[in-house]
């Protein structure tokens, strides 16, 4: 019998070691694993790099994990938004170390990641100081950058909804990176507004398939759902 | 001397988008280019986070808080538009699928190299997200900006003191003073505002302008 389903947020964190690599869904304010994030800390674990977009707002989500200084890198494409206080105040102070990837480069690198690729050749950056120390190759005359694959230990994803099976849907521009991340990460864990029975989603419609995620649970604090 | 207005800049770029166009349009002051649309025409606005089909805000009690667009605002979706996730998003970004991306710039060079993420102030962290990649892959890349900064320096200029977004990827550059075209001879310019005159904008400019053909 496969039941995916995890009892609880802090349950479905409980294995984060110190030093892992974390991949966080989310563009901006949507599709977070809001819930997910302040689980993990509440576990407390340390050092964590951390794979997302953005490096989070205010007090809330990724910058949440920063303001405790359990983040020693992040990865991301744009790290500096209006009220990114935390990350703002961290980078001034030289406490942490960021990586900044194009947003396609990210994408494309974690996917390579999940479809065991050991990278890609982009044209995103060729000649400019993001290619610096990459290996480069003209291909039919057109320069590209070899990124290279970028795995995790674990993502922490947002859905819709999801089944026992793992099977996700999501909410509109909800999806952004979850679908990638899911697939890219040893344990992928997906936090969903509700959990439906196996087969009530439509299989036309998954957009993740269960083979990629490990763990489903459901929101303790119930959000707005309007899909 | 004629300056436009932010949204006069914006209404001019939007003359010049064909219908039946696939968009991206940049955060801040290319997103508003939507707002002087023709009504004739039929443009398909992408937003990077995985939107095609991007319509205008929602009335305030229809708001969906996960569908924003790449400036975080909250949008709507059209009917016919979908949603996918970043790598596809950026397939059609990188993959030459869309016809024009409209982006600010911080400067651009007289051979159409961009650089509109970084600054030389190692201070200030650095944020690139979908820029270079649209700089590579549109089709046409047209830069709406200031003509100068706010302090009167020229961002047009030979060569970019800033760091690069893109190298050679400017099509057309859209300014409050006039348009211009980066072309295989150099910066031509295709309109002067009012009655601004080619020495005049060339006074505010500092690479060679090659006059209206």
């Amino acid at each position: 019998m496969i039941n995916k389903i995890c009892e609880s947020l802090r349950a479905a964190v409980a294995d984060v070691e110190d030093g892992s690599i974390v991949m966080i869904g989310g563009f901006g304010n949507s599709g977070i694993p809001m819930q997910l994030i302040e689980a993990l800390r509440l576990h407390g674990a340390r050092e964590l790099t951390i794979i997302s977009n953005n490096a989070g707002t205010a007090e809330e989500g990724i910058a949440s994990l920063l303001r405790d200084r359990l983040v020693r890198k992040i990865v991301c494409s744009f790290p500096r938004s209006s009220g990114s206080i935390w990350f703002e105040r961290l980078y001034e102070e030289g406490e942490i170390e960021l990586e900044l990837v194009p947003q396609g480069t990210l994408a494309e690198r974690i996917r390579a990641a999940g479809a065991g690729l050991g990278g890609v050749y982009t044209p995103t950056g060729y000649g400019t100081r993001l290619a610096d120390n990459k290996e480069t190759k003209v291909i039919n005359g057109k320069g590209y950058v070899l990124e290279t694959a970028m795995p995790a230990d674990v993502a922490l994803i947002k859905a819709h909804r999801g089944d026992a099976w793992g099977n996700l849907i999501y909410n509109t521009a909800g999806r952004n990176f979850n679908p990638i991340m899911a697939t890219a990460a040893r344990i992928t864990v997906a936090e969903v507004n509700a959990v439906v029975e196996v087969g009530e989603l439509d299989p036309e419609h998954v957009v993740t398939p269960g083979i990629f995620v490990d763990r489903v649970v459901v929101q303790e604090v119930q959000q707005d759902d309007v899909a | 001397m004629m300056w436009l207005s932010k949204d006069e800049m914006a209404s001019r770029v939007a003359q010049d988008i064909p219908d039946g166009a696939y968009v991206n349009l940049g955060i801040g002051m290319p997103t508003s280019v939507a707002n002087y649309m023709s009504d004739n025409k039929q443009v398909i606005y992408q937003s990077e986070n995985g939107i095609l089909g991007v319509g205008p805000a929602p009335e305030p009690d229809k708001i969906n808080p996960d569908l924003i667009n790449a400036g975080k605002q909250y949008v709507t979706l059209l009917k016919g538009g979908c949603y996918f996730d970043n790598a596809e998003s950026f397939a059609m970004m990188r993959g030459g699928h869309l016809d024009i991306a409209v982006l600010g710039a911080f400067q651009v060079s007289a051979t159409g190299d961009l650089a509109n993420w970084a600054t030389n102030n190692d201070k200030f962290p650095p944020a690139v997200g979908g820029a270079m990649d649209l700089a590579v892959g549109a089709k046409k890349l047209f830069v709406l900006m200031h003509h100068t900064t706010k302090t009167d320096e020229p961002k047009i200029l030979e060569q970019c003191e800033y760091p690069l977004t893109g190298a050679g990827v400017v099509k057309r550059i859209y300014t409050d003073l006039a348009v211009i075209d980066v072309t295989n001879e150099g910066l031509r310019v295709r309109e002067l505002y009012g009655d601004n005159t080619l020495a005049e904008v060339q006074a505010l400019t500092a690479a060679t302008l090659l006059p209206p053909l």
